[in-house]
């Protein structure tokens, strides 16, 4: 690997978390594998491995995509069925990636590999230009408020890099886009299979003065996308050392779900409603001045209140207000469709109870945008507006101020399956 | 920020001012590996942490003790004995567990033969026996959720896997159909007799399981260090010689200075050529390295494309 760190660019570098979309065989695989390839992120071993199939299956060029399509059956079919992980770093930046499939009957991994990317790599054929699932997934990002996406117009080589075509899917995608919700757009002219506006510049389309893809993904702006203002501290685990040494420690443990804490700040733990100020924060063995998201930390309180799994600190004068009716945006990821009525298990920062579905408004069409108010069900991979009511109050913000306190995920009691993902309402 | 004295040797607490509230991206992995953690030790009846001794589960433990200080690990740890294991990495295993004073559970290889529990035909690679060996265990002891030390950049089957990643009653993955994992709402809702693997380091790769070893001055076996060894090439890799791996015809031993870069069993494990004696001289290596780490020295994951897979559906690690 090139680019690569020594100790302590490793241990400063920050990281962007990134994921495809697109239809089936709009090149994302492809493209994963010629972003690893072209930044020099693949082992010889690896590159081995993958000419190796492609010579055996008979293909004229090396297949880049089997370098993430990792399970025996992607390959067989040469379609992705679930998220691959993939990584690589360049000297200031961490990439995480997720290659989802486009396939629609697998939407629910796209969800999976989306729901944490800061931002969505969303891929068309240039020969085709927008399809229903290049919106569904454009919409799905959306929802999911990744705060970046990227337009990739693949396969230019296929419709002789021309800028026209280009173009219209350009203003096809803008007019379409205007209906969602997405801060930051860019759309790049690409070919993933010959590289093209990959990582290096393509000499095919002079017409085309944007950034490559990689320029791109090294300089969107990230950090700007977290909560500074409101803390929310859901509590994971009591800690309690039960030895002579730390015989009076109690301790918090949790990773800061959004806003700053520091020792001093008067706090309201909920949904009990008792205050108290934080006494001290804990990282391992040191006290800190202050714990801010991502940061797993452990917070004392001055005084001896109730506080268990499941609870939130916040700010006196800024907390979430206990809620047991809920309204979301329910996508749903099993083949049994959500109907008023079901029961279903609720997991909501580190709370869990059950929730009773009260009502479907409307199932969203991901072509046209409309609201469908006339089925009253929810089918695989569809997403509707959803009323809930819990068990247990959910101490939670709208999904599009904070993606941790406003998600939740719906099981099934029966199977334990994951079967819908949700994004509160506010 | 100030600098501190950590259980081994001097660190920065964080490298960087707060002005801005940037976690750089090793703090980031180690914040999500500890919620990781505590929501485990929080959520299941009876974790356990799968060790092997290698610097992934070194790693792993480390994590551990963060979590949850100054409180002891809430979990037992298990070991597979495959009888074929490093005498240097037995070692190690045995000073961070007392320093930790967690509780080791011993799965020996041998045993669940004697038991009947593995049948061993002379044909099956003891690689292969840790599977049963490994799923008894968990079995026997009513473990329900077991923290593995797998990266999803080691293999192109891991890559795939989840964080939570469930087990039916025979201890097996079903690849094609994974629970959907969304945000860090993690999903361990389990069946009677299944278990769920736990990956807290899934998003780390070989050079940030470095960078951390090194940031965190932990102890992890001497083999990974360069040292003088007597080797034999075999497959085209760098093996040990000891009784427990017989040389076979045309095969000839000498001394080289060599390193390891992953710790397996020790009949299966190579190693490399390397003169490199300290964590920043093994980062440098490791950064223009042109193979991986499995597939330049481990000889269970270069029989067949879908090697891991295969192992990881039947319940490996
Ligand atoms: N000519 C040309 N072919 C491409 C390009 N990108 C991808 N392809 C081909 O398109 C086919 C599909 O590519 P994949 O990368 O597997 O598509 P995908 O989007 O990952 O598909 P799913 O994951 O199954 O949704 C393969 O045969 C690729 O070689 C390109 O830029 N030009
Ligand atoms: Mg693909």
């Amino acid at each position: 690997m090139a680019d690569t760190t020594g100790a302590t660019k490793g241990t400063n570098m920050d990281l962007l978390r990134f994921a495809t979309a697109g239809s089936v065989d709009d090149g994302k695989s492809t493209l994963i594998g010629r972003l690893l390839l072209d930044s020099k992120s693949i082992f010889e071993d690896q590159l081995e491995a993958v000419e190796a199939t492609s010579t055996s299956k008979g293909y004229d060029y090396t297949d880049l995509a089997l370098l993430t399509d990792g399970l025996r059956s992607e390959r067989e079919q040469g379609i992705t069925i679930d998220v691959a992980y993939r990584y690589f770093a360049t000297p200031n930046r961490k990439f995480i990636i997720a290659d989802t499939p486009g396939h629609v009957q697998y939407t629910r991994n796209m969800v999976t590999g989306a729901s944490t990317a800061d931002l969505g790599l969303v891929l068309v054929d240039a020969r085709q230009g927008l399809t229903e699932q290049s919106r569904r997934h454009a919409v799905i990002l959306s929802l999911l408020r990744v705060p970046h996406l990227v337009l990739a117009v693949n396969k230019m080589d296929l419709v002789d890099f021309s800028e026209e075509i280009y173009e219209k899917i350009h203003a096809e995608f803008t007019q379409f886009a205007t209906k969602l919700n997405i801060p930051d757009l860019e759309v790049i002219p690409i070919s993933a299979l010959n590289g093209d506006n990959v990582v290096n510049r393509s000499e095919n389309m002079d017409w085309y003065s944007g950034p490559t893809l990689m320029h791109h993904l090294e300089h969107v702006h990230v950090a700007s996308d977290r909560d500074l203002i409101d803390a929310r501290f859901p509590v994971q685990f009591v800690i309690r050392p039960k030895s002579d040494e730390f015989h009076d420690y109690r301790g918090y443990a949790g990773q800061v779900a959004g806003g700053v804490l520091k020792p001093g700040d008067e706090v309201v733990v909920l949904p009990s409603g008792m205050t108290s100020k934080i006494s001290k924060i804990d990282l391992f063995d040191q006290e800190i001045p202050e714990a801010f998201p991502p940061m797993s930390v452990t917070v004392h309180l001055e005084d001896d209140v109730d506080v268990s799994r499941g609870d939130m600190i916040a700010r006196v004068k800024n907390a979430p207000e206990p809620r047991q009716d809920i309204d979301a945006m329910v996508c749903w990821m099993t083949t049994t469709p959500l109907k008023p009525r079901q029961k279903l298990a609720i997991k909501h920062t580190t709370r869990t109870g059950r929730a009773l579905v009260k009502d479907i408004q409307y199932r969203l069409d991901v072509n046209t945008l409309h609201r469908d108010q006339e089925t009253k069900e929810l089918g695989v991979n569809e997403i509707g507006r959803v009323q809930l009511r819990t068990t247990v109050p959910l101490l939670s913000d709208p999904y599009s101020k904070n993606r941790a306190t406003g998600s939740f995920i719906l099981i099934d009691e029966a199977t334990g399956v994951t079967v819908g993902a949700g994004m509160i309402n506010g | 920020m100030s600098l501190c004295k950590a259980a081994h040797g001097t660190i920065p607490v964080m490298s960087q001012t707060h002005a801005d509230y940037r976690l750089s991206q090793l703090d980031q992995l180690e914040a999500e590996s500890i919620h990781i953690f505590r929501e485990v030790a929080a959520e299941f009846e009876k974790p356990v942490l799968m060790f092997s001794g290698g610097k992934d589960s070194i790693v792993m433990l480390r994590l551990a003790e963060k979590a949850f200080y100054p409180a002891k690990i809430p979990f037992p740890v298990l070991q597979v004995d495959t009888g074929l294991d490093f005498p240097e990495v037995l070692e190690t295993r045995d000073r961070w567990v007392n320093r930790l004073g967690v509780n080791l559970v011993v799965a020996s290889i041998d045993d669940a033969i004697a038991s009947g529990v593995v049948i061993d035909d002379g044909k099956t690679s003891r690689n292969r026996m840790q599977i049963g060996t490994l799923l008894n265990a968990i079995e026997e002891n009513g473990f329900t959720a077991a923290f593995g030390g797998g990266r999803r950049d080691e293999e192109k089957a891991r890559a795939k896997e989840r964080v939570y990643s469930h087990r039916d009653e025979f201890g097996q993955w079903d690849p094609k159909n994974q629970r959907p994992e969304l945000w860090s709402l993690y999903n361990g809702r389990l069946h009677e007799g299944e278990h769920m693997r736990i990956f807290p380091i899934s998003n780390w790769t070989e050079l940030d399981v470095w960078d951390y070893i090194g940031r965190e001055g932990i102890e992890i076996p001497d083999i990974y260090f360069s040292h003088q060894r007597r080797v034999f090439v075999r497959d085209g890799m760098l093996m040990s010689e000891t009784p427990l791996n017989p040389m076979r015809d045309g095969e000839v031993a000498e001394e080289r200075t060599v390193r390891f870069r992953t710790c397996g069993d020790i009949t299966l494990t190579g190693c490399v050529e390397s003169t490199a004696s300290t964590i920043d001289e093994i980062i440098e290596e490791i950064a223009v390295a042109k193979l991986t780490e499995r597939g330049a020295t481990r000889g269970d994951d270069r029989f067949s494309e879908a090697a891991m897979e295969d192992r990881k559906k039947e319940g490996y690690f």
